[in-house]
C-alpha cells in the first residue's frame, strides 16, 4: 500500500474512488444489465472501438496527471529537493511513458481502426469479431495492471524502456518492474492479435470493386500499421519474456555477470520499438490524409505517392533502430548506416507533408476543429522532423542523446503527430459514432490549448538538451535550467486546459445534441464509404454491400446519385453474436498479470487453466452467428431512410465543394 | 509566437549552454555538423512554413476570388519536385555530413596531436565517478583534471548499471557498461572548470551524479597530481570495495596510489567470455576482484 | 484453402461459411508468421549468447545426439501420422482420424517425454537455466518450442474430443486443418533447432 507518501496516498485514493463512483453510477442508473448485455459482451467493431477510446482517455489523464507532477516538480527542484522523492519521481517519469504510448496511444489508434476501417471498405464486422473483444480486454487488463500498482505496491522506476541491469532483481528488487513487465505482456499479445485481425480483415473483407489501390489511406495506413504490430510485437513479447525469466526465475539473459548481456535486451526492445513509432504515428497519417482532403474540399494530392511513402515507411521502420543507442559504441561504420538509413526515413514523411499541403492548394479550407488539428500538425511536426534528423547524425547524438533534447523531439512527434491526429480523428468521427457532432467552439479551443501548451512545454526542452540537462531529473544545481522548466511547467497547464476543453466539448455536446444532430450519417461532405451509413451505423453496416467504382468510393457514389438507392428487397444477415467470454479471458489474464508480480502461483495456475477453459469452450461453440432477418434489416433501414427525408438542411450544402444528398424520393 | 516567446526567455541562457559554446575541437565539431546539417535542412523546413501559412489564408472557405480545382490532384512536374528536394537534401547530408562526420567523430578513434595523450580509466559507481591515472598512480572520485590541449584517452566500464558519460562542453557521451570496456577521446583547448555526468538514468541518486571537469595549465596538473599523491588513503581492494557500495553526493576524494590493473579485474568480473577474459587476468598475474 | 476445408465433408459449405474458414486460415498463416518472427529472435539470442558459458559447461559437453535424434525421429514422424489423419479426414472416415490423431499425440508425448529427461537431467547435473546466459537461452528456445509442443497436445486432445462427440463437420474439421499447419510448423521449427542448436554444439 502506498503509505509512504502523502501524493502516492491520494493517488491511489483517487484511482480508488474513481473506480467506486463509477461504479457507484452505474447502480444508481441501473446500467448494469445493458453494461453487460450490450456493451462487455459485444462483439460489434463499432462498441468496441469505442470502449478502446474510452480507455484511451482515461489512461490519456492519468499519464498527464504523471507528466504535469514531473514538470511541476523540475520547475521547483532547483537546488532543492522539490516536492517529490526520487522513489516516487522515477516510478511517474516510467508509468507516464508507459501509460501514454501502451496505454493510451494504442488502444486510441486500434479504437479509430474498429469505429472506421470495416466502414470504409464495406465490411460488416472484421475477420474475427470475438478475437476482436479478446484483445480489447487484454488491453484493458494491462491498463488495469498499471493502475492497481498505484494501490497495491509500487510502479517501476526503470523508465519506460525498462534497460536492464537496472531493471533486473539485483537492482530493482521490488515489484514494480514486474508491473510493467506483465502490463506490456498482457496488452502486448493483444496487439498482436488486434494486428492480424486487421491485417486479415483488410486483405478478406473488402466490398466488391474495393481494390488496394481503392482504398482510402486511412484504411491504408491501418494495414501497414497491422503488418508492422504482427512482425514488431513479437520482438517485446520476446524481450519482456526474457526479462520476466531474469527476474522470475533467475536467468541470466541481460544480468551483469554470469553470460548476461544487456545489449541483447536493448537491439531487441527498439526492434519492436522503433516499428512501434510508426504503428502510433501512421494511423494519424491516415486521418490527416482524410481530414485534410474533406476540409479542403478537393481530392486528396498524390493518393499513389502518399500509399507508396506509407509503404516506405513501413519497410523502413525496421532498418533504424539502432539509432536509439548510438552512444553504446558500435563501429563508425554501422553508426553512419543506421544514420543513413534513419534520415532516409525522412523523405516518404516530406513527401506526405507536401502532399498534403499540395491538397490544401487550390481547395476551399473549412476551419473545423478536426482541420485545425492537421494545420497545426503540419507546421509543428517538421520541427519535430528537423530535430529527427539532426539526431539521426550520431556525431550530433552523442551531444545531446539522453538529454531533454531527445524528449523535446518525441514529444514534437508524439503530440503534435500522433495524439493531433487522433484528436482530429476524434472530431471527425465522434458523430459516425455518436449520431451527433461535437460542439465546435470547445474544439477550437481545446486545440489552441494544445498547440500554444505544446510550444510552451516543449521548446524549452530543445534549449535545456542543449545546456546538457540530462532526462529524469528529479532536482538539479544549475541556474539556468530553472527559467526554461518554469515556462515548460506554465505549457504543461495550458495542455491541462486544453484536456479540460475536451471534456466541457463533450458535456457540452451531449447537452445540446438535439441541435447536433447529423442524421444523414454524413455530416462533412464526406468523401469515403464510412459516411454512406447512417450515424449511428446499423449493427450490419450496411444493408447491402456497395459497389465499389474508384478512389473516394462514396464521392463516386453521391455524384452519380446511387449512394441512396435501395434494394427491392433486404436479404437476412449474419452477425455474431455477443459474447462475455472476451471480457472472461481478459479478466483472467489480468488475474495472471497480478499473480506474477507477487508470485501468487496458485493464481497464476488457476487463472490459466481459466483462460484454457474459456478457449475450448469458444471453440466447442459451433454456433457464435445469429441471423437477422430480413425484415429486422428493412425495418431499420426503413427509419434510416425516414430519417434521411427529414434531416435538415446541413451547413455543407453552401459550400462549393458539396456534391448532393440524397433525393428526398430516395426514402419513399 | 509561442516559439518566439520561447526563444526570447532562452536566448540569455542558450548563448553560453555548453553545447553551443564548445571548449574543445570534438565538441566544436559536433556543433558545427549541428549548424550544417540544420541549415540544410532549412531548404525544406522554410518552404513547408511559407506554403502553410500562404495556403491557409489564400484558400480559406471565406475568400471567393482564391481559384478552387476541386479534381486537381496529381501533377507530374511537382511530385517529381516533392520526391526529389527531400531526397537530394537527404543524399548531400548523407554524403558530406553524416558518413565523413560520424567517420571523423568516431569517439573510440584517439585525437592526433603532438603532445601524448593522458590516459584516465573511469568507473561508473552508484552513484559517483571515479577516475584513475594509470601513469600517475593516483585515483580520483568525482574530479576528472587533466592539462589543457593535451588529449585525453578515456577508457570506460560501470561497476553497476549502464551509465553514460557526457562533458558537455567537451563533446559527445558514450556508454559505460559493465564488462565491458567503451572509449571516449576529447580535448579541452581552453582553460576552465566545466561539468560533465551520468545521463543514462542509474536509480535513486542519479540526479547527483556529476563531477568537475578541469582543464588546467601543465604545471597547474603536475600540482594537481602531488596534491593527490600527498593523500592519505590508497586505493586498494579493500578501499574499492567501500567506495563501490552505493552512495550519493560523495565529496572529491584523492587516492594516492591504485591496486594494479585494477580496471581491468572490475572488467573482469562481469565478462561475457567470462573464462577467456578471467584467464587473461589470471594469466596476467593477478587475481579479479571478489565479487 | 475454401477447397481444402470443403475436402473435408460432403456437403457442400455455403460460401459465406466458407469465406469464413477462408479467413480463419489466411488469419492462422498470418499468426504463424508472427511466432516464427518469435522464434527467429530466440534463434538469434542463442546464436549470440551460446559462448557465454560464464565457467559453466557447453553445448559439447551437454547435449546428447542420440537423445537429440530420437526427439527428432519422434517429432517427424509425428508429422507424417498427422498428415495421414489429414487425409483419412478428407475421406471422411472418422475413426481413422481418430486413430492416427491419437498415434500422433502418442509421438508428440514422447518426444516430450525425452525432452523432459533432457532438461532434467541438465538441471540435476547443475547445468539449469540459472547457471549461465548461454543456458538461459537454450532452455528458453528449446522450451519455448516444448511448450508450444504442449499446447498442440492440448489443442489436440480438445480436437479428439470434439471429432468425438460433433463429427467431422465443417468447423471441426476447418479447425483441424489449423492445428495440422501448427503442428508442421512445429515441426520446420524443430528441424531448425536440431542444426542450429544440437549439430553444432556436438560438431
Amino acid at each position: 500500500m502506498p503509505f509512504y507518501s502523502a501524493i502516492a496516498a491520494s493517488g491511489a485514493a483517487v484511482t480508488v474512488l474513481g473506480g467506486v463512483a463509477v461504479m457507484a453510477v452505474v447502480t444508481w442508473f441501473r446500467f448494469w444489465p445493458s453494461l453487460f448485455g450490450e456493451w462487455l459482451s459485444s462483439l460489434d467493431h463499432k462498441k468496441i472501438g469505442i470502449m478502446y477510446i474510452i480507455v484511451a482517455f482515461i489512461m490519456l489523464a492519468r499519464g498527464f496527471v504523471d507528466a504535469a507532477m514531473m514538470r511541476a516538480q523540475q520547475a521547483i527542484a532547483y537546488n532543492s529537493d522539490g516536492y517529490l522523492p526520487p522513489s516516487h519521481f522515477d516510478q511517474i517519469f516510467s508509468s507516464h511513458g508507459t501509460i501514454m504510448i501502451f496505454f493510451m496511444a494504442m488502444p486510441f489508434l486500434t479504437g479509430l481502426f474498429n469505429l472506421i476501417v470495416p466502414q470504409q471498405i464495406g465490411a460488416r464486422d472484421v475477420a474475427f469479431p470475438f478475437m476482436n473483444s479478446v484483445s480489447l480486454w487484454l488491453t484493458s487488463a494491462g491498463a488495469g495492471l498499471v493502475l492497481i500498482s498505484l494501490v497495491i505496491g509500487v510502479f517501476s522506476t526503470a523508465g519506460w524502456t525498462g534497460y536492464p541491469p537496472y531493471s533486473e532483481t539485483q537492482y530493482s528488487p521490488d515489484v514494480g518492474v514486474d508491473y510493467w513487465l506483465w502490463a506490456v505482456l498482457v496488452s502486448g499479445v493483444g496487439s498482436t492479435m488486434g494486428g492480424i485481425n486487421f491485417l486479415v480483415t483488410i486483405v478478406k473483407c473488402r466490398a466488391p470493386g474495393m481494390h488496394f489501390l481503392r482504398m482510402p489511406l486511412f484504411t491504408w495506413t491501418a494495414l501497414i500499421t497491422s503488418i508492422l504490430m504482427i512482425f514488431a510485437f513479437p520482438a517485446l513479447t520476446v524481450v519482456c519474456s526474457m526479462l520476466a525469466l531474469d527476474r522470475t526465475l533467475d536467468f541470466h539473459f541481460f544480468t551483469n555477470g554470469d553470460g548476461g548481456n544487456m545489449m541483447n535486451y536493448i537491439n531487441l526492445f527498439w526492434l519492436w520499438g522503433h516499428p512501434e513509432v510508426y504503428i502510433l504515428i501512421l494511423p494519424a497519417f491516415g486521418v490527416f490524409s482524410e481530414v485534410v482532403a474533406v476540409f479542403s474540399q478537393k481530392r486528396l494530392f498524390a493518393y499513389i505517392s502518399l500509399v507508396l511513402a506509407t509503404s516506405a515507411i513501413g519497410l523502413l521502420s525496421f532498418c533504424v533502430w539502432l539509432h536509439h543507442f548510438f552512444t553504446m559504441g558500435s563501429s563508425e561504420t554501422v553508426n553512419s548506416f543506421f544514420g543513413i538509413m534513419t534520415t532516409i526515413i525522412a523523405v516518404p514523411t516530406g513527401v506526405k507533408v507536401f502532399d498534403w499541403l499540395l491538397t490544401m492548394y487550390r481547395g476551399r479550407l473549412i476551419f473545423k476543429p478536426p482541420m485545425l488539428f492537421t494545420i497545426g500538425f503540419l507546421v509543428t511536426f517538421v520541427i519535430g522532423g528537423l530535430t529527427g534528423v539532426l539526431m539521426a547524425i550520431p556525431p550530433v547524438d552523442y551531444m545531446v542523446h539522453n538529454t531533454t533534447f531527445l524528449i523535446a523531439h518525441f514529444h514534437n512527434m508524439i503530440i503534435p503527430g500522433v495524439l493531433f491526429g487522433f484528436l482530429a480523428g476524434y472530431m471527425y468521427w465522434f458523430p459516425k459514432a455518436f449520431g451527433f457532432k461535437l460542439n465546435e467552439w470547445w474544439g477550437a479551443a481545446s486545440f489552441w490549448c494544445w498547440i500554444i501548451g505544446f510550444y510552451l512545454a516543449f521548446m524549452p526542452l530543445y534549449v535545456l538538451g542543449l545546456m546538457g540537462m540530462p532526462r529524469r531529473m528529479e532536482h538539479y544545481d544549475i541556474a539556468a535550467w530553472q527559467p526554461h522548466l518554469i515556462v515548460a511547467a506554465i505549457g504543461a497547464f495550458i495542455i491541462f486546459l486544453g484536456i479540460v476543453c475536451l471534456g466541457v466539448q463533450l458535456a457540452v455536446s451531449i447537452r445540446d445534441r438535439k441541435q447536433l444532430l447529423d442524421l444523414t450519417g454524413d455530416p462533412w461532405n464526406g468523401r469515403t464509404l464510412e459516411w454512406l451509413t447512417s450515424s449511428p451505423a446499423a449493427p450490419y453496416n450496411f444493408a447491402v454491400l456497395p459497389k465499389i467504382e474508384g478512389i473516394d468510393a462514396f464521392w463516386h457514389l453521391k455524384e452519380h446519385g446511387l449512394a441512396y438507392k435501395r434494394p427491392a428487397k433486404y436479404e437476412p444477415i449474419v452477425l455474431p453474436k455477443n459474447s462475455l467470454i472476451g471480457l472472461f479471458i481478459g479478466g483472467a489474464a489480468f488475474a495472471f498479470g497480478f499473480a506474477m508480480v507477487w508470485y501468487i502461483w496458485w493464481l497464476a495456475v488457476l487463472s490459466l487453466a481459466a483462460i484454457a477453459a474459456l478457449i475450448v469452450i469458444r471453440a466447442s461453440d459451433d454456433e457464435p452467428d445469429f441471423v437477422m432477418p430480413a425484415s429486422t434489416v428493412q425495418a431499420i433501414e426503413d427509419e434510416r431512410f425516414e430519417q434521411l427525408a427529414k434531416a435538415p438542411r446541413n451547413e455543407m450544402e453552401d459550400e462549393p465543394g458539396f456534391v448532393g444528398f440524397p433525393a428526398p424520393e430516395a426514402a419513399k | 509566437m509561442a516559439l518566439s516567446i520561447t526563444l526570447l526567455c532562452g536566448g540569455c541562457g542558450i548563448l553560453t549552454s555548453p553545447d553551443l559554446n564548445p571548449k574543445g575541437p570534438i565538441a566544436h565539431a559536433e556543433r558545427q555538423l549541428l549548424f550544417d546539417a540544420l541549415s540544410v535542412m532549412m531548404i525544406v523546413i522554410v518552404p513547408v512554413f511559407i506554403m502553410a501559412a500562404l495556403f491557409t489564408w489564400r484558400y480559406r472557405g471565406s475568400n471567393a476570388k482564391a481559384r478552387y480545382t476541386p479534381k486537381f490532384d496529381f501533377y507530374w512536374p511537382l511530385e517529381f519536385l516533392v520526391w526529389g528536394a527531400p531526397l537530394a537534401i537527404i543524399v548531400w547530408l548523407g554524403v558530406f555530413h553524416l558518413w565523413p562526420g560520424t567517420h571523423r567523430l568516431d569517439p573510440y578513434k584517439p585525437l592526433p596531436s603532438d603532445v601524448a595523450p593522458l590516459q584516465v580509466e573511469v568507473v561508473a559507481q552508484d552513484w559517483k565517478w571515479l577516475f584513475i591515472y594509470p601513469e600517475q598512480d593516483i585515483a580520483v572520485v568525482n574530479e576528472l583534471a587533466f592539462p589543457v590541449n593535451t588529449p585525453l584517452s578515456l577508457k570506460i566500464t560501470s561497476d553497476t548499471v549502464m551509465n553514460s558519460l557526457l562533458i558537455p562542453s567537451l563533446g559527445g557521451q558514450i556508454y559505460a557498461m559493465a564488462g565491458m570496456q567503451s572509449r571516449l577521446h576529447l580535448l579541452a583547448d581552453e582553460e576552465g572548470e566545466y561539468w560533465g555526468r551520468n545521463v543514462q538514468y542509474s536509480g535513486k541518486g542519479f540526479a547527483d551524479q556529476q563531477f568537475h571537469a578541469i582543464a588546467m595549465s601543465r604545471d597547474d596538473f603536475d600540482a594537481w597530481v602531488a596534491k593527490a599523491k600527498q593523500s592519505s588513503g590508497a586505493l586498494d581492494a579493500a578501499a574499492y570495495q567501500a567506495l563501490a557500495k552505493p552512495s550519493s553526493k560523495v565529496p572529491v576524494t584523492y587516492y594516492s596510489g591504485v591496486e594494479p590493473d585494477l580496471f581491468d579485474s572490475i572488467i573482469a568480473k562481469y565478462a561475457h567470455g567470462h573464462d577467456r577474459l578471467a584467464a587473461e587476468a589470471a594469466e596476467a598475474g593477478h587475481e579479479p576482484a571478489q565479487p | 484453402m475454401s477447397a481444402v476445408a470443403a475436402n473435408f465433408t460432403e456437403t457442400p459449405i455455403p460460401p459465406d461459411e466458407a469465406r469464413g474458414y477462408e479467413e480463419k486460415a489466411f488469419g492462422f498463416w498470418v499468426y504463424l508468421m508472427s511466432d516464427a518472427v518469435i522464434f527467429a529472435l530466440l534463434f538469434a539470442t542463442y546464436v549470440v549468447m551460446v559462448g557465454n558459458t560464464a565457467g559453466g559447461p557447453d553445448g559439447a559437453t551437454l547435449f546428447s545426439l542420440t537423445r537429440a535424434s530420437g526427439e527428432t525421429a519422434l517429432l517427424l514422424t509425428s508429422s507424417i501420422t498427422f498428415g495421414i489423419a489429414t487425409v483419412e479426414a478428407a475421406r471422411g472416415r472418422r475413426d481413422m482420424v481418430l486413430i492416427w490423431l491419437l498415434v500422433t499425440a502418442a509421438l508428440g508425448l514422447g518426444f516430450l517425454f525425452l525432452e523432459f529427461g533432457e532438461f532434467s537431467s541438465m538441471i540435476s547435473e547443475g547445468a539449469g537455466p540459472q547457471r549461465s546466459g548461454f543456458l538461459s537461452s537454450f532452455f528458453t528456445l528449446v522450451g519455448t518450442h516444448g511448450l508450444h509442443v504442449s499446447l498442440g497436445l492440448f489443442w489436440l486432445f480438445v480436437m479428439v474430443g470434439q471429432i468425438v462427440t460433433k463429427g467431422l463437420t465443417a468447423p471441426v474439421a476447418s479447425r483441424l486443418m489449423r492445428l495440422g499447419l501448427f503442428w508442421h510448423f512445429l515441426d520446420i521449427i524443430w528441424v531448425a533447432i536440431f542444426s542450429i542448436v544440437y549439430l553444432p554444439g556436438l560438431l
